[in-house]
């Protein structure tokens, strides 16, 4: 069983046998008042996002996943296309499923597809993905007092904030816990 | 007062004038490289070339739009490591460290206020034999003292001690510690800004925090409109004033009387209903709190079932906690005990109750109020910041 203590962005917990990943979370406590959790879960099955407080230490059930490695090959209107490499046998999971972790889907790469009863249900990305720079405005134009970082798109269109010395096209290390940058690899891939 | 911008006052010069610059490497141009500090950016054109992230220090002309250098040195040696996300430079650049500013204007503005309004500001120890007995507030235990000894949860019984010498009033600004309190509005250290006066009440204390966050408002961002975490809030006195029994019909439609005998009920109506409504585009007041939610309040002489303790809430966010101080030595006995039994009762630790806070009161102090307001939280609510970390130099994740 987990705790309040526990709760983390993409913790997988059980609510009435519905497994919910955790999109957010917050420790509030009233002036002088009890503590409690508040969160937001993703439903798995149906992408829909609710809102739930947990008093503190309240006890959760860990929602058990399966992980299998697959191939991410394209996204199709608003369905991205997974591949078993041994197989060859497709699945298809829909954005919402998904949720943020579409943003750190490169085609082509490998991902752990989560099964929950056998069923596809989401994604888990490595800690780091590597991606490249699609568009950020050049260098150190302008007044830039105050500002050593910049807004840049990547190839999947997450957005994120770089260094002013990024250029578009390099190569870079984002942290898919956080969605920050964490470094410049420029790595051919 | 210094120009903000190396670029702005380099731009101010006639091209051919003679200028020194100094900074850190952060980026290698064709001819040259460019250097900042912590007003901005300069391009700088050099023969000799520096190492990616040294500091150097140079002499040049100003052309119009760079520094041609004539001469330069490596101060200090640097590499790529700094510009890495973990480097303390990547994490303090930018927004991070203009925040520390405003923090610093704030607590600046803040000193200003109260020195104006003739309170003494006053340093009370962090270590004490008797934190407060809040029944949800847990202490941090100080080791090596040769005595049971915990850092303050707040520093009001030092400060009510004070009062006995006939003051108008006391204020500090100080670090205020609370075990297990982490989130985007919570931090186990953080800045309390705690004051009280002499000869006044709750009324007084709610006056003097309106009119103090629009005095640091107007006097750090030049208007009494502040960003608040997502919404502007206007802070302009004076503030609305709502009845918690008011709030609760208001936002959660529930009768006040048949939640305030549950504790936990009555506070998770308070975070899921009501909080997030306090305090849209204008500060609001909570008072009128149940009796048995007095904490160290006086019980309201009017209506014994309610206390004179407020709360004020900007952009769902708890800002401060103040009350008419309960004066009465016997009560207060009464109430700390029934603390510790409630306490005993939960398995929380049980802190001894503080005799010479008992003694001060028994002593006799003037009729007084005291507000106590979270300065990291107003930092927070000034600059835009979703989240305490933003405007701390270095959360307790980082140290």
């Amino acid at each position: 069983m987990y705790d309040t203590s526990d709760i983390k962005k993409n913790l997988k917990i059980k609510l009435d046998g519905v497994p919910f990943s955790v999109v957010d979370f917050q420790f509030v406590k009233p002036g002088k008042g009890n503590a409690f959790t508040r969160t937001k879960l993703r439903n798995m099955y149906t992408g829909a996002v609710i809102d739930r407080t947990f008093r503190s230490n309240e006890k959760l059930e860990p929602a058990d996943m399966d992980e299998r490695q697959m191939q991410f090959l394209f996204k199709e209107g608003d369905s991205y296309v997974f591949m078993d490499t041994s197989s060859y046998d497709q699945l298809n999971l829909s954005e919402e499923q998904l949720g943020e972790n579409k943003w750190y889907l490169i085609d082509n790469t490998m991902v752990e597809v989560l099964f929950f009863n056998e069923k596809p249900i989401g994604v888990t990305p490595p800690t780091f993905v590597i991606m490249k720079v699609l568009r950020t405005e050049p260098g150190f134009k302008g007044d830039t007092s105050g500002g050593a970082m910049k807004p840049a798109t990547m190839e999947t269109g997450l957005q994120v904030t770089v260094p002013l010395f990024i250029n578009e096209g390099e190569t870079l290390k984002i942290d898919t816990r956080t969605g920050e940058y964490a470094e410049r690899v420029n790595v051919k891939r | 007062m210094r120009e903000r911008s190396a670029a702005r006052t380099l731009a101010a010069l006639r091209a051919g004038t003679q200028v020194s610059v100094a900074g850190r490497v952060i980026a290698r141009l064709g001819d040259g490289f460019m250097l900042q500090d912590d007003t901005g950016c300069v391009e700088v054109a050099s023969a000799t070339a520096a190492p990616m992230g040294a500091f150097v220090t140079a002499l040049g002309t100003w052309d119009g739009a760079r520094v041609s250098l004539s001469s330069i040195d490596v101060v200090s040696a640097g590499g790529e490591r700094f510009t890495r996300a973990e480097s303390d430079w990547t994490y303090l650049s930018g927004k991070r460290l203009a925040n520390l500013r405003t923090r610093h204007a704030i607590t600046r503005a803040a000193r200003a206020f109260f020195d104006g309004e003739g309170l003494l500001e006053v340093d009370t120890p962090a270590i004490v034999p008797c934190p407060g007995l809040d029944v949800h507030l847990d202490a941090i235990e100080v080791l090596g003292m040769g005595a049971p000894r915990w850092l303050h949860t707040s520093p009001e019984y030092q400060m009510k001690r004070l009062l006995v010498t006939g003051v108008p009033g006391v204020y500090q600004i100080g670090k205020a510690f609370r075990r297990g309190e982490r989130g985007k509005l919570h931090e186990p250290e953080f800045m309390m800004l705690e004051w009280y006066r002499n000869f006044a009440g709750a009324q007084d204390m709610m006056r003097d925090t309106e009119e103090l966050v629009a005095h640091v408002a107007r006097l750090v961002t030049g208007s009494t409109r502040l960003p608040g975490l997502k919404n502007p809030v206007q802070v302009q006195p004076p503030w609305e004033r709502i009845t918690v029994a008011d709030a609760f019909a208001r936002y959660a439609s529930v009768d006040l009387d048949s939640v305030v005998h549950d504790e936990e009920r009555f506070y998770r109506i308070l975070v899921e209903k009501i909080e997030p409504e306090l305090g849209r585009d204008h500060p609001t007041f909570l008072t009128h709190y149940p009796a048995r939610m007095a904490s160290l309040s006086r019980v309201s002489a009017e209506d014994p079932r309610y206390a004179e303790r407020f709360e004020a809430y900007l952009d769902g966010v708890e800002l401060c906690n103040g009350f008419t101080e309960l004066t009465d030595a016997s009560e207060q006995r009464k109430r700390l005990q029934a603390d510790q039994a409630a306490r005993a009762k939960l398995g929380r630790s049980v802190y001894p109750v503080d005799e010479r806070f008992i003694a001060a009161l028994e002593d006799g102090i003037p009729p007084s109020g005291g507000n106590a307001l979270g300065v990291d939280r107003l930092v927070m609510l000034t600059v835009g910041a979703k989240q305490i970390d933003e405007v701390l130099a270095f959360p307790c994740a980082r140290i």
